[in-house]
C-alpha cells in the first residue's frame, strides 16, 4: 500500500520491541466475537490512474458545460488560479488547528487577516475564524442573541434562505425557543408592519437577509430602529457578501454573519463551504467558534494566538458558548487570499460587473411581453421573474441550449408558482444571457400555439 | 570566508566575546530580512494597487448609486489592500513556511488522527464538474455528484456495519449534535421524552457541550484507569431518566472498552440509546465494527480516519451512521438510488430531525474520501489500522521508563503518558511539548485527556515511518534529560522558531482581533 512507510522487516523490528509475538495481541481487548470475520465489499485497492478515472466519469455526468443561472446561496465567480496556487501549499492545508502558536503562525496571520477583512465589510467591530457555512453561522448568531438577551422569542423574515431557516428550526426548537416567520410585502422585502406588531419583550432577536432569498436589499436601518425600540439584537445574514463592495453595510445591526462562498471557494455540490460571523464588541464573550488575537512573544515580536478559549468546549465542556470544534479554516484562507487578490478596486469593481449583467438580464427578460418582474425594491446580482408560462416548460427548453435557468421558488415559496430566482455574476457572459431571453420567447411561442395557455395559471 | 566577512553588515560585537557568540549574534542580525517579517496584507497595501484584471464589459454599464440609491450605496470598503498578484503570492507563500503541517513530518498529534492527506484526493476534488456543480442544478445534471455521496456512503454502512447514513454533519461536532436530535426524536414519538445523557469523564469536551446544546442535562460518570466505563457504575447512573450513553470507543486513552456488548445491553434494557463517538475509528477499520457493538448511532470524522486535510482547522465532515430504529430521523434530504441506477434526493420523510446544514455537507470531502478507501481497499484499510496500532504501541513500549504510563491497560492507536515525573521539576506537559518543537517535530496534545493529569497524548498514525519514530523517542529521550539537567532550558523553548513563546494571557486581557489603519489603531 503506496500511504504506509513501514517494511515488514520494520514491522517485525517494531513488535519485537514490543514485547508481543503478533499484531492481533495488540486487538486483545477487543472480544472475539466482535472482531470482523470476513472481507468487506469495498471497492479497490486502485491505483492512480484507476481512481482518476473513476471520478473523471463522475464528473462527466455533470452540469460542466451548461451556463448556471443559480444562485440562491451558492455563488459561482470566477477564483483566480493564485487561491489554488497558495492553498495546495500543503504547510497550509496539511496543518491541524494551529494550537502551538510558534509553528502555526502562518495560519494565525491569515486568519486574523480574515477576520479584519469581514469586519472591514460588514462594518461590525469584531469577526470570528470562520464558522461551517452560512446556515449554521445563522444559528450560531440566533443562539449567541438568546445567550446576550436571555429571551427566548426569535422573528424569522421569510426572505431569509429557507434552508438557513430550517437549520435553526432544528437546531434552536430544543431550548425552547419560539420562531416565528414574519412575511413579505409586495415589494419582496420584509413587511414592517408585521414586524412591529410581532416585536415585543420577550423577542431576542429578528433575523433579516440582505440582499435577502429574492435578492433584494432590505431596509435594514429602518427595521434595526424598530428591532432596538424593544431591546432586541438584530441579526442581518448575509448570503452574497460581494454585494458589500457596492452595498452600504448594515452597521446598524448588532450581528451580521453569513456565507463567504462566493470569496474563491468553488461551488462544489454545496460544500465545504465559510461561514461568518461579526459583531458589536460589546457581544465578544458570546461569540462562538476561534478567535485569533493579535500579542507578542518574549522578545517583543508580534505574533497571533488562538484567543478567548475559555468560551469554547475544550475547556468548558457542557458550559460552552457552543459545541463547535473545528472552523472552516482552510476555506477562510481561501477568502483571505481571494480578497486580497482583487483588493479594494477589484472587488468594487467585480461588484459593478455583477450588478450591470443582473440589470442588463433582468431588464431584458421583463421586455419579454408577460414576463412580470414582481419584486421592485433594489437588487444586487439576482432577481426574480415570472414568466406567463408554466416554469417548468421554461426550464427544460433552456435545458436544450444549455442553460440551467435558475430557480423555481414554488419548491420553498408554495404562493410563488412559476416564479425563478435568477442569478446572473460575472461569468455569465451576453451572449448566455440573450440565449436566456430568446428561449423565454420561444416558450412564449409554443405555449402560445398549444391549447395549454389558459391551464398554466399563474399564483401570486 | 574572508571575502564573506567584508561584505557582512557592521557588527556590534564587542571585542573578546567567543567566537559562538559572535557567530549567534551575526545570525541575528540578518535575520530582519523581509521574509522572517512578512507584514500584515494590509501593511503592504499601496493604493491604485489589484492582483487581477477584467475584461471589458459586455452589457451596458450600470451606476450603484443609481439603481440601488444613494442611500444604500457604498463608495469604498475602506482599510481594504491594495497589492499586486506578485506580492500576494509572496505574501502568503511566506506565510506558508512559517506553519507545521504532515507534509513537514511527524504530527503525533493525539486524537486528532494527523495521517497523510494523499495528493490524488486532492487533485480528483477539483475536477471540473464535481467542484463546480451547483447544489440546485436538476438532478438529472448532477448525477455524477450525487453518485459519488452515495458511493461514499455505502463504504461508510460496510465499513461500519450500520444501516443508514448521512453525509450532512459539517464536522464532528455537528455530528453529534444531529445524532443525539435523532435520539431525542425517537424518544419523543415513543412518548418516552428522557432528561439525560451519560458522558465518561474521558470524553472529548465536544460530546458534553453537543449534549446540552440538543437540550439534555449531562451526568459525568467517572472512568476507570483505563479510562473505560465501571459497569457497577453505569449500572448505578443508567435510570429510566437517561436517553443514551455517549462513548468514545477505542476511547481518549486509546483503550478498547471490552465490555462494550454488556455495556449497550445495559443501556438497551433501561430503554437508552448507545452513541459512540466514532473519533478514533481509525483503530477499527477493517478489525470489528460498530454495528455489532450494539451501537445505534455513531459519527464518523472523514478529516481523521479518512484521510481528508486538516487545512489548519478545517473543513471537516461528520457523517453520521444509525441502526434502522433512527433511520426515520435522519437529516433532509438522503440521497436514494432508482431501480434505474438514477440517483436521487429524497425529501419526503416526516419524522426526519430536519436540516443541520444548508445543502448537502462538505461534498469536496466525501470525494476525497472515497478516493482514499478506493486506494485502499479492504485489505489496505486493515493494514492501515494495524499499522496505527503497532506504531503506537511501539512508542507506548518505547518511552515506558521515560515518562509515567497515563494507565496499565495496553493501548490501540495512541498512547498516553502523564508528566508527573516532569512536573517535579517544575515542567509540564506544555512545556515539553514546546522543546519537541525545537527537535523538529509537532508537539502530542496536552493535558488532555482531563483523567491523566498533565497527560502527553501521542498519536503517531500509520504514517510515521519506523525511522521518523526512532528520532522522536530520542528527542523525548533527550527532554526528559534536560528535564533533569536543566530545567529552565526546557521552560525557555521554543528556542529555534521564529517567534518564542507568545503571551496568551495578553492577548486575551485586552483582545486584539483586527488590523486597524494607524490613524485608527
Amino acid at each position: 500500500m503506496r500511504y504506509l512507510p513501514n517494511s515488514d522487516s520494520d514491522r517485525a523490528a517494531m513488535l519485537k520491541a514490543t514485547g508481543r509475538s503478533s499484531v492481533e495481541e495488540f486487538f486483545d481487548r477487543i472480544p472475539e466475537e466482535l472482531r470482523l470475520q470476513g472481507p468487506l465489499n469495498l471497492p479497490g485497492p486502485l491505483s492512480e490512474p484507476e481512481i482518476l478515472e473513476y471520478f473523471r466519469q463522475a464528473a462527466q455526468r455533470s452540469a460542466a458545460g451548461y451556463v448556471s443561472l443559480l444562485g440562491a446561496g451558492a455563488y459561482t465567480h470566477y477564483v483566480p488560479v493564485a487561491v489554488n496556487a497558495l492553498l495546495s501549499r500543503s504547510e497550509f492545508f496539511t496543518a491541524y488547528t494551529p494550537y502551538q502558536a510558534e509553528i502555526a503562525q502562518g495560519t494565525l496571520q491569515a486568519m486574523f487577516e480574515f477576520q479584519t477583512l469581514m469586519t472591514q465589510l460588514t462594518g461590525m467591530e469584531v469577526g470570528n475564524a470562520s464558522l461551517y457555512d452560512g446556515s449554521t453561522a445563522t444559528t450560531e448568531a440566533v443562539l449567541m442573541a438568546l445567550r446576550v438577551t436571555r429571551r427566548n422569542r426569535v422573528l424569522v423574515a421569510r426572505t431569509v434562505h429557507p434552508e438557513y431557516y430550517q437549520v435553526l428550526n432544528t437546531f434552536v426548537r430544543q431550548q425552547g425557543t419560539e420562531l416565528v416567520q414574519l412575511p413579505y410585502e409586495e415589494s419582496g422585502q420584509l413587511d414592517l408592519s408585521s414586524l412591529e406588531t410581532a416585536l415585543n419583550a420577550a423577542t431576542a432577536a429578528v433575523v433579516v437577509q440582505s440582499p435577502n432569498f429574492f435578492g433584494v436589499l432590505e431596509r435594514t436601518a429602518q427595521i434595526a430602529e424598530a428591532v432596538h425600540r424593544s431591546g432586541a439584537l438584530l441579526i442581518v445574514t448575509i448570503a452574497e457578501p460581494l454585494s458589500l463592495a457596492v452595498v452600504k453595510p448594515p452597521t446598524e445591526a448588532d450581528i451580521v454573519c453569513g456565507e463567504a462562498q462566493s470569496f474563491g471557494v468553488k461551488v462544489a455540490f454545496g460544500g465545504p463551504y465559510l461561514g461568518f460571523l461579526t459583531a458589536k464588541e460589546k457581544f465578544l464573550r458570546q461569540m462562538p467558534g476561534r478567535l485569533v488575537g493579535q500579542t507578542v512573544d518574549k522578545e517583543g515580536r508580534r505574533g497571533f494566538v488562538l484567543t478567548l478559549a475559555t468560551r469554547e468546549q475544550h475547556i468548558r465542556r457542557e458550559k460552552a458558548t457552543s459545541n463547535i470544534c473545528t472552523n472552516q479554516s482552510l476555506c477562510a484562507l481561501a477568502a483571505t487570499i481571494y480578497l486580497s487578490l482583487l483588493g479594494k478596486n477589484g472587488l468594487k469593481r467585480l461588484a459593478e460587473l455583477n450588478l450591470a449583467k443582473a440589470h442588463y438580464a433582468a431588464r431584458q427578460l421583463a421586455a419579454i411581453p408577460g414576463v412580470i418582474a414582481p419584486f421592485r425594491a433594489p437588487h444586487f446580482n439576482e432577481f426574480v421573474v415570472r414568466p406567463p408560462f408554466d416554469a417548468h416548460e421554461l426550464l427544460a427548453e433552456l435545458r436544450k441550449v444549455k442553460i440551467i435557468g435558475g430557480l423555481n421558488l414554488e419548491r420553498f415559496y408554495p404562493e410563488l408558482r412559476s416564479h425563478l430566482l435568477v442569478c446572473v455574476t460575472e461569468t455569465v457572459s451576453r451572449e448566455a444571457i440573450d440565449r436566456t431571453v430568446e428561449a423565454y420567447r420561444r416558450t412564449a411561442e409554443s405555449v402560445a400555439g398549444s391549447d395549454e395557455l389558459t391551464g398554466c395559471k399563474t399564483a401570486v | 570566508m574572508t571575502l564573506g566577512r567584508s561584505l557582512w553588515p557592521p557588527c556590534r560585537n564587542p571585542p573578546g566575546l567567543p567566537e559562538r557568540e559572535i557567530m549567534e549574534n551575526r545570525i541575528r542580525e540578518a535575520r530582519p530580512h523581509v521574509n522572517r517579517n512578512e507584514k500584515l496584507i494590509f501593511e503592504r497595501s499601496t493604493p491604485g494597487k489589484s492582483g487581477v484584471d477584467f475584461a471589458p464589459l459586455d452589457v451596458p454599464p450600470v451606476s450603484p448609486e443609481e439603481v440601488l440609491g444613494p442611500e444604500l450605496s457604498r463608495s469604498e470598503v475602506e482599510g481594504f489592500p491594495e497589492v499586486s498578484e506578485l506580492e500576494v503570492i509572496r505574501h502568503f507563500t511566506r506565510l506558508s513556511t512559517w506553519n507545521y503541517g504532515v507534509d513537514t513530518g511527524l504530527y503525533p498529534l493525539g486524537s486528532c488522527t494527523m495521517k497523510y492527506n494523499p495528493r490524488i484526493n486532492e487533485e480528483v476534488a477539483r475536477l471540473e464538474g464535481l467542484a463546480t456543480d451547483h447544489p440546485y442544478a436538476p438532478e438529472a445534471l448532477v448525477q455524477g455528484c450525487l453518485g459519488v455521496l452515495h458511493e461514499t456512503a455505502r463504504c461508510l454502512k460496510e465499513i461500519t456495519g450500520m444501516d443508514a447514513i448521512t453525509l450532512q454533519p459539517a464536522a464532528g461536532a455537528q455530528a453529534e449534535l444531529a445524532g443525539i436530535l435523532m435520539i431525542r426524536a425517537c424518544l419523543a414519538e415513543r412518548g418516552d421524552p428522557r432528561r439525560h445523557i451519560l458522558i465518561p469523564d474521558s470524553a472529548h469536551g465536544t460530546n458534553p457541550a453537543s449534549a446540552t446544546i440538543a437540550g439534555y442535562e449531562v451526568r459525568n460518570i467517572k472512568s476507570d484507569e483505563c479510562g473505560c466505563i465501571d459497569l457497577a457504575n453505569l449500572e448505578h447512573a443508567m435510570t429510566e431518566d437517561v436517553a443514551a450513553l455517549m462513548l468514545t470507543n477505542p476511547n481518549t486513552l486509546g483503550i478498547f472498552e471490552s465490555k462494550i456488548r454488556e455495556i449497550s445491553d445495559l443501556v438497551h434494557a433501561r430503554g437508552g440509546f448507545m452513541y459512540m463517538d466514532g473519533a478514533n475509528m481509525n483503530a477499527l477499520v477493517g478489525v470489528a465494527r460498530p454495528a455489532d457493538f450494539g451501537v445505534d448511532v455513531m459519527h464518523l470524522n472523514l478529516h481523521k480516519t479518512f484521510s481528508t486535510p486538516h487545512g489548519g482547522g478545517g473543513p471537516g465532515s461528520g457523517p453520521v451512521a444509525v441502526k434502522n430504529v433512527l433511520e426515520p430521523y435522519l437529516p433532509l434530504p438522503i440521497i436514494e438510488q432508482a431501480p434505474d441506477g438514477g440517483f436521487g434526493l429524497n425529501y419526503d420523510r416526516p419524522r426526519s430531525i430536519g436540516r443541520v446544514r444548508a445543502f448537502y455537507g462538505n461534498f469536496g470531502m466525501a470525494v476525497r474520501a472515497l478516493a482514499y478507501i478506493q486506494a485502499n481497499g479492504f485489505e489496505g484499510l486493515r493494514q492501515t489500522a494495524r499499522d496505527a496500532v503497532l506504531n503506537a504501541n511501539y512508542l507506548n513500549s518505547s518511552l515506558t521508563g521515560l515518562y509515567e504510563l497515563g494507565s496499565c491497560c495496553p493501548p490501540m492507536h495512541e498512547c498516553v503518558f502523564s508528566d508527573r515525573r516532569q512536573a517535579a521539576r517544575g515542567v509540564r506537559t506544555g512545556d515539553i511539548a514546546k522543546r519537541l518543537i525545537d527537535y523538529g517535530f509537532h508537539p502530542y496534545t496536552t493535558a488532555f485527556p482531563l483523567i491523566v493529569p498533565g497527560a502527553l497524548m501521542i498519536e503517531p498514525t500509520e504514517s510515521a515511518s519506523k525511522e521518523e519514530l526512532d528520532a522522536f523517542i530520542h528527542a523525548l529521550a533527550s527532554i526528559a534529560q534536560e528535564v533533569e539537567e536543566d530545567p529552565e532550558f526546557v521552560l525557555q523553548a521554543p528556542h529555534t522558531t521564529r517567534v518564542t513563546r507568545l503571551d496568551e494571557a495578553a492577548a486575551a486581557r485586552r483582545p486584539v482581533l483586527r488590523w486597524k489603519p494607524s490613524h485608527q489603531a
